[in-house]
């Protein structure tokens, strides 16, 4: 039992190092004093935060990209689940779990490359629409991912009972299988939701002059140096996107 | 029973998968209005057919004709075929009576609520209408199972093992429910099962498959008492083979043999108690053995004791096969 | 049956053609040209770009690159691995544990970045404690250096280990550690004797995503490392943006992209036989 209680007090160093730096941040977006000597507690740093417009119009940014980019590959990844549920393709899960895991950079430089090379032929900019499309490209394997493993334990013979009784394959698909993927839909649009808002490494590459995002104004502001302001939003992104992890969680324990 | 005909029809189907014949040029007719079985042991092909016949599995080549109509490359929403899948396959997120009401919606039925009434109170479901599939027990399932492919009244209704998922004690009440069901309706039921009890108490005619073919079909006592084959013989029922025949071990009798009936001398070598008779294993010399069923109250017998056994000449089972 | 299989991969395969596909075709054939005089592509083809990865000024970082992720993975494995097992081990609470772990994995590595960054400056809470305690007479240096990534990029990436270790060691069978505990074996010689190497294909699941992720880290050594170009992801980014030479940015691309591929097709493999 020694080993035991070695193990729990293990834990607890681990778990400190992956929770406190974030405790710490949200704590002090309240002190009243720009330095780390606690002063009193003021909502101040919200206010400024609010009253930011760099950091509203990135924000705003952020959430418009996000929404596109959630539905969108919402909507393909899990058209994209069924399609390799009724028959697995080796080339379409290969390249999926590849572009899971190709490193940010690389991809956000390609994707830089790919729409500087398409621009010779078309005249546009980089802008949203390429952060969007960007973001629809990383998100997709996640989705697959969530609806694949929903898919997974459900049974092929409820859709050969739908036929059976009269339904063709579409109204199968929409009846029977499609109100049983969706708390799993739901979690696999809450992920691409987070990675979307969260992205900096490719956004920065592929966004233009009218497209900069949250995350890109918090790193410009990170890099210029620390401002209790940037705790405050922070604190909110943290505290907004652990609840949608937390619902996202749910849903798939629940499907 | 069978008194409108041919229902359904196979002829010379055959499934075929890459290095493997699943179902092999099998004919077969099942009469409207039976109670029919496919039966057989696990990969003789018997689910195959059943999947080709509701449309799940397309055949490699041969006909299937409903009423006389190819009905082979149809679609399964297509034929007028349901069927009770083994698990049930009811569908979770909809009540017990949605279920049964989706096969009508899907033909487009104006009038739902007069034929959902009559299933449910035929399979006596009235109370459970609004439950989900997880709040019924297995037998509930299994009575909304029937109810949403009987609902719309199909030509056959095809029901794979459907007493397989149930309680051991409950099946035995719940075979006598399906054959009831069965006369009630009228429909012609299509079973596959590899219980051959279970083919023999409920059929009014059933087939034997082994390996993908047809062993022999026909009506339980004919299949049991004059098997065609060999493996006909041996999955109905325990056989003792002597030679180029067989005695069943009911027919078998241990005492003296009346005049002019066959006997052979035998050494008793063990005794099984099976609850309700017992097993008396007995040595028939030259290495063959034989069981010989006997009441279970009779303590008569005790291992290597010398005794004879004998059987009447009309339960003996001679194979055609063996005769050529 | 087919047609709706092929319209519903449709959307998801052009997708992975345009996005994921001829990008990387445009970097391989990129990385075969010469930097243009505006920055940008121009002819002739050559293996040029190729040949300087071996000039001992990048070669340091892809060297230090190699070293730093496969350290941040093997103290990945020492730190994960009992983690695993103290979560496994939680029972009832085991979701809340768990949860523990998902949640920072998921919320915004950036902020989490300048979480470590706000703590370890000079003026931080480390520092101005030990200070007010007397420990230490002036700051520590605790970021922008090597000892400041190796922490982010091992907090960071933590998660990666954690989650498939638990998920083998979830699926041991009970019986297996009941078995050993019957045949005499004490509850440590059991864990590394049964236990550990049953969960060995986590371990080497999580260890090549750890890995792979330290490899192509940008933000850790971006931030915490002072923006000094210490990893091969800081040269590749550079490449592309100030130094304007996109032939030799899309060689190491090329290269990075060879390296995460090699090692991750054993794993890949595995995932296919799963999902087909």
């Amino acid at each position: 039992m020694r080993n035991g209680r070695l193990l729990s007090l293990y834990a607890v160093v681990a778990y400190s190092l992956l929770h406190v730096p974030l405790v710490v941040l949200s704590v002090f977006s309240f002190n009243a004093s720009r330095t780390t000597r606690w002063e009193g507690f003021t909502l101040d740093w919200y206010r400024a935060a609010f009253q930011d417009s760099q950091l509203l119009e990135g924000t705003a940014n952020s959430l418009w990209i996000a929404v596109a980019a959630t539905v969108l590959s919402t909507v393909i990844g899990t058209l994209c689940s069924y399609g390799l549920w009724k028959r697995g393709s080796g080339w379409i899960s290969g390249s999926l779990y590849l572009s899971m895991v190709t490193p940010e950079v690389v991809m956000g430089v390609a994707l830089l490359a790919l729409f500087q090379w398409m621009f010779r032929f078309l005249h546009l900019q980089l802008g949203m629409h390429t952060v969007i499309l960007a973001h629809v490209m990383f998100s997709i394997a996640y989705v697959v991912t969530v609806v694949s493993a929903r898919l997974r334990t459900f049974d092929a013979t409820l859709e050969e009972a739908a036929m059976d009784l009269g339904a063709t394959e579409w109204q199968a698909f929409l009846r029977v299988t499609l109100p049983q993927l969706w708390p799993a839909i739901v979690s696999a649009g809450l992920l691409a939701f987070i990675t979307s808002f969260d992205d900096y490494v490719i956004t920065s590459l592929v966004a233009g002059v009218d497209s900069e995002t949250l995350p890109m104004v918090i790193y410009a502001m990170a890099r210029k140096g620390f401002s209790p302001a940037i705790n405050a939003v922070s604190t909110l992104i943290v505290m907004s996107l652990g609840f949608l992890i937390l619902i996202s969680d749910r849903l798939e324990r629940r499907s | 029973m069978a008194d409108g005909g041919t229902v359904l029809q196979l002829r010379e189907v055959s499934k075929t998968y890459p290095g493997h014949t699943a179902v092999d040029n099998l004919s077969l007719e099942v009469p409207r209005g039976a109670f029919f079985s496919l039966v057989g042991p696990s990969g003789c092909g018997k689910t195959t057919t059943l999947r080709m016949i509701a449309g799940f599995d397309l055949p490699t080549s041969g006909a299937v004709l409903l009423n006389g109509k190819d009905i082979a490359n149809l679609r399964p929403y297509e034929r007028n075929v349901t069927t009770v899948f083994q698990s049930y396959a009811l569908f979770p997120h909809l009540t017990a009576r949605q279920n049964v009401e989706f096969g009508l919606r899907r033909r487009g039925a104006r009038e739902l609520d007069g034929p959902v009434k009559k299933v449910i109170e035929l399979l006596q479901l009235a109370g459970k209408e609004s439950r989900k599939p997880a709040q019924l027990s297995g037998g509930e399932k299994q009575r909304v199972a029937l109810a949403r492919a009987l609902v719309v009244e199909p030509e056959i209704l095809l029901l794979d093992e459907p007493l397989s998922a149930l309680d051991p004690r409950l099946r035995l009440h719940v075979r006598e429910e399906l054959k009831s069901l069965q006369r009630r309706v009228g429909i012609t039921f299509l079973m596959v099962t590899h219980d051959q009890e279970e083919a023999l108490s409920l059929s009014d005619g059933l087939a034997v498959m082994h390996r993908g073919r047809m062993e022999q079909m026909g009506t339980p006592r004919e299949l049991y008492a004059n098997p065609a084959t060999r493996f006909v013989a041996s999955f109905l029922g325990l056989v003792n083979w002597m030679g180029g025949m067989g005695v069943r071990p009911e027919a078998m009798h241990l005492d003296n043999a009346p005049d002019g009936m066959p006997y052979r001398a035998a050494v008793i070598r063990s005794v099984t108690f099976l609850g309700n008779c017992i097993h008396v294993n007995v040595d028939l010399g030259d290495g063959v053995t034989a069981i010989c069923e006997a009441p279970r109250d009779d303590k008569s017998y005790t291992p290597g004791q010398q005794t004879t056994v004998w059987w009447r000449p009309a339960d003996e089972i001679r194979l055609p096969e063996d005769a050529l | 049956m087919k047609r709706i299989r092929a319209l519903f991969l449709m959307p998801s395969a052009v997708l992975l053609g345009v996005f994921f596909a001829v990008p990387l075709i445009i970097i391989a054939s990129y990385s075969l040209l010469t930097r243009g005089p505006y920055g940008g592509v121009a002819q002739p083809w050559t293996m040029e770009n190729y040949l300087r990865l071996a000039d001992p000024l990048y070669f340091t970082i892809l060297l230090r690159s190699l070293v730093w992720a496969v350290a941040a993975t093997l103290i990945c494995i020492v730190m994960g691995v009992p983690l695993a097992l103290f979560i496994s081990r939680t029972g009832k609470r085991r979701n809340l544990y768990l949860a523990l772990i998902v949640i920072p994995f998921w919320t915004s590595f950036l902020v989490r970045t300048y979480a470590w960054m706000f703590l370890l400056r000079d003026t931080g809470l480390i520092n101005s404690g030990l200070l007010w305690l007397g420990v230490i007479q002036e700051p520590l240096p605790l970021l922008y250096n090597a000892f400041a990534v190796m922490l982010g990029l091992v907090t960071g990436y933590l998660p990666f280990l954690v989650l498939p270790v638990y998920a083998t060691l979830e699926r041991i069978d009970k019986s297996l550690v009941e078995a050993a505990a019957d045949l005499g074996s004490r509850p440590l010689s059991t864990m590394f004797r049964v236990v550990i190497p049953l969960a060995m294909p986590g371990i080497r699941a999580g260890g090549v995503l750890v890995f792979v992720s330290c490899l192509g880290a940008y933000l850790t050594p971006d931030l915490m490392g002072g923006g000094k170009t210490i990893m091969i992801g800081n040269l590749i980014q550079n490449q592309f943006t100030s130094s304007r030479d996109w032939p030799f940015g899309a060689a190491l691309s090329l290269l990075m992209m060879v390296a995460v591929t090699l090692m991750l097709l054993p794993v890949l493999r595995r995932k296919e036989e799963g999902l087909s």
